[in-house]
């Protein structure tokens, strides 16, 4: 914990964020922004490379936003079970330059010298990615917003894969089972994979039994966003 | 990763956007600045020989417009035209009624002061356009009430290029105020976009206002005209001077209404020439784009069909976001726009994409690329030659792959 927050510090450049960082409309400087940015955008690190999908060992996936809203990542990650550190990491987006770059530089703030332990990791706030980065533009701070959020699926995602259910972090959607932490979000994201009944829900995140109760609402839910995705 | 040259090239993709001002147009300028200073209010001979230049000039723009002088207003440039436009003809005609028409594709300076009357209490219709853009005029005709005061629709589309057929539209206006037996509505059209291309004859047209500027015709930025057909009457948006029989107070801007006046008359004089040219190398853009990059689309009109302009090239390039691809081809010395909400500040993708029926995904993927005098067949081989790879490295990184039904499958 200490360990990250040092961590943390040390890549805060503070004197860059006094600077204007939207060099377009402020004070005409010959890029929109920072040189970090600059910098992962032209070289990304740690991406899901074409091919590399067969081969990359993961235990943790997990998405973000959607193309339609003008930016969707999704993060793998690979997690030690024994120390809980994540190993290795790889990442996709789709999205602008600051989008691309503020998932490149979490990627590199995940696995920093041996690898954040996965509670530290999800202490990371969408401010300490663009600090990382020397500042983003107003505008373009809803990007990075979303690296956090991607990373936090992939947590749950690995959560959930090794049977720690009480441990999965729900935020910023409606919880459907208590128990399994079930939400409309991870719904959502089972039936853009492929799962179109409650079976298929169960197998795809890895639950033994849902709760009777909640059975109708999780049903309606895929029937819904079945209909919504696949129109059927 | 794909490496950035030292050495880059500047190609500019952008004329839709503005243009350089033209040499000849500069030279003509020029002695305006230190030598022919009066203002042309004055009455000496530093200000005849400034009002002799005004009149000159309205007499140029007047010609090839096919109106008389006195229908001419300088203005400050496009926006300020359409502006003084709309608003001048729904202050001075509100008694008649509140109800104006217009689409959904329209420029900003269209559009904004329109949202700005609807606040106000008028009432806006917006037609639809099809998918390449154009509007319908029959169903134009049919949203037409008798509270219609005034008909807004741009000649040629700054994004996709598409050209409206005005004359068609502005004879059906005109059937239905005669069967009418009334003066409205009024038909204005902003043709900053086509004013380089496509001949402008206001009696053709059959407009009552029409807008342009200098700024796209290699012309100074800055300035524009509004023609006022005769008997239209607009209420002014600024008060003052005499100027501009009060439509218009403020001491005009000589030299760029000299640079506006000459500028219009040279890209007049040679479009036919620059047409067949850029419509040659627009297709030989869009062909070699093709060839070279898997899984694009052209939006808008056909390449080379009467309702595109002849620069215009918009493309989607699907799965990834166009502010990426403007950053890296930036980098190569490529200017070009792009419809993506990453630009505005509204985080909204390009209206007039979603207006013509493509979704917010792809949207997000567009570029424009306008073409100008100085393009020629080696910067698009340039661009060919470095554009593919940029797709290729962006794609590689982007979880969407669309077009494949279910597109989120990462996991087996």
């Amino acid at each position: 914990m200490q360990n990250t927050k040092n961590n943390m510090e040390k890549s805060v450049k503070k004197e860059k964020l006094k600077k204007t960082v939207d060099g377009r409309t402020q004070d005409g400087e010959s890029w929109l922004y920072s040189e970090e940015v600059r910098d992962h955008f032209f070289n990304p690190r740690n991406f899901m490379r074409h091919g590399e999908e067969e081969t990359f060992k993961f235990n943790g996936m997990g998405r973000a936003g959607s193309p339609a809203c003008g930016d969707e990542m999704v993060i793998w990650i690979q997690v030690d079970k024994k120390t809980e550190k994540i190993k290795d990491v790889r990442w996709r987006t789709f999205g602008c330059g600051s989008a691309i770059a503020s998932t490149s530089v979490l990627s590199e703030m995940l696995i920093r010298d041996g690898g954040l332990k996965i509670d530290d990791a999800l202490k990371i706030k969408p401010q300490d990615i663009i600090e990382t980065l020397g500042g983003l533009p107003d505008r373009k701070v809803h990007c990075s917003v979303l690296g956090d959020k991607a990373f936090q699926a992939a947590a749950n995602d690995y959560f959930r894969n090794t049977g720690q259910h009480n441990r999965i972090v729900v935020s910023g959607a409606k919880v459907i089972d208590k128990k399994l932490n079930i939400t409309d979000k991870d719904i959502e994201e089972a039936v853009l994979e492929g799962v179109s009944n409650l079976e298929e829900l169960q197998k795809k995140l890895k639950v033994e039994k849902i709760n009777k109760d909640s059975i109708p609402e999780i049903e309606e839910l895929i029937k819904f966003y079945n209909e919504k995705y696949y129109g059927n | 990763m794909l490496k950035i040259p030292k050495k880059k090239k500047e190609i500019y993709f952008d004329h839709a956007a503005t243009t350089y001002i033209d040499k000849k147009v500069l030279k003509i300028m020029e002695p305006y600045f230190m030598q022919e200073y009066g203002n042309p209010s004055s009455l000496y001979n530093k200000g005849r020989v400034t009002k002799k230049a005004i009149a000159d000039s309205k007499k140029t723009i007047a010609d090839l417009l096919h109106a008389l002088p006195e229908n001419i207003v300088f203005t400050s440039g496009g926006t300020e035209s359409d502006n003084l436009a709309i608003f001048g003809i729904a202050r001075f005609h509100e008694d008649k009624g509140k109800h104006i028409i217009t689409t959904t594709i329209e420029h900003h300076a269209v559009s904004e002061p329109l949202a700005q009357l609807k606040k106000e209490g008028f009432e806006i219709t917006y037609l639809s356009v099809d998918e390449n853009g154009l509007v319908n005029p029959k169903e134009l005709v049919k949203a037409i009430r008798k509270d219609t005061i005034l008909i807004s629709i741009m000649h040629a589309n700054n994004e996709i290029g598409t050209i409206q057929p005005i004359e068609e539209i502005g004879r059906e206006i005109l059937k239905f105020r005669k069967k009418n037996k009334t003066n409205f509505p009024y038909f204005h059209t902003d043709a900053c976009q086509s004013a380089g291309y496509i001949e402008l004859d206001v009696e053709k047209m059959h407009v009552d206002l029409l807008t342009l500027n200098g700024g796209k015709i290699y012309g100074p930025k800055g300035i524009g005209i509004l023609y006022l057909r005769r008997g239209v009457k607009i209420k002014p948006i600024m008060f003052g001077g005499d100027q501009m029989k009060k439509l218009r107070p403020g001491t005009e801007n000589v030299p760029a209404i000299v640079g506006l006046a000459h500028a219009f008359e040279l890209v007049q004089k040679n479009k036919e020439k620059e047409k067949t040219r850029l419509t040659r190398l627009s297709k030989y853009l869009w062909k070699e784009m093709e060839k070279n990059i898997p899984k694009i689309q052209l939006n808008g009109p056909e390449l080379g069909s009467k309702e595109r302009l002849p620069n215009n090239v918009n493309i989607v390039f699907s799965d990834i976001e166009g502010e990426a691809l403007i950053l890296y081809l930036d980098e190569f010395g490529i200017m070009c726009s792009t419809g993506s909400a990453c630009t505005s500040s509204s985080l909204e993708p390009s209206h007039v994409l979603l207006a013509i029926g493509l979704p917010y995904e792809y949207a997000h993927g567009s570029l424009r690329f306008s073409l100008g005098h100085c393009n020629s067949k080696s910067d698009v081989d340039y661009m060919i030659k470095h554009l593919p790879k940029i797709v290729e490295q962006l794609r590689e990184m982007s979880p969407v792959n669309l077009g494949v039904k279910k597109h989120a499958k990462y996991k087996k």
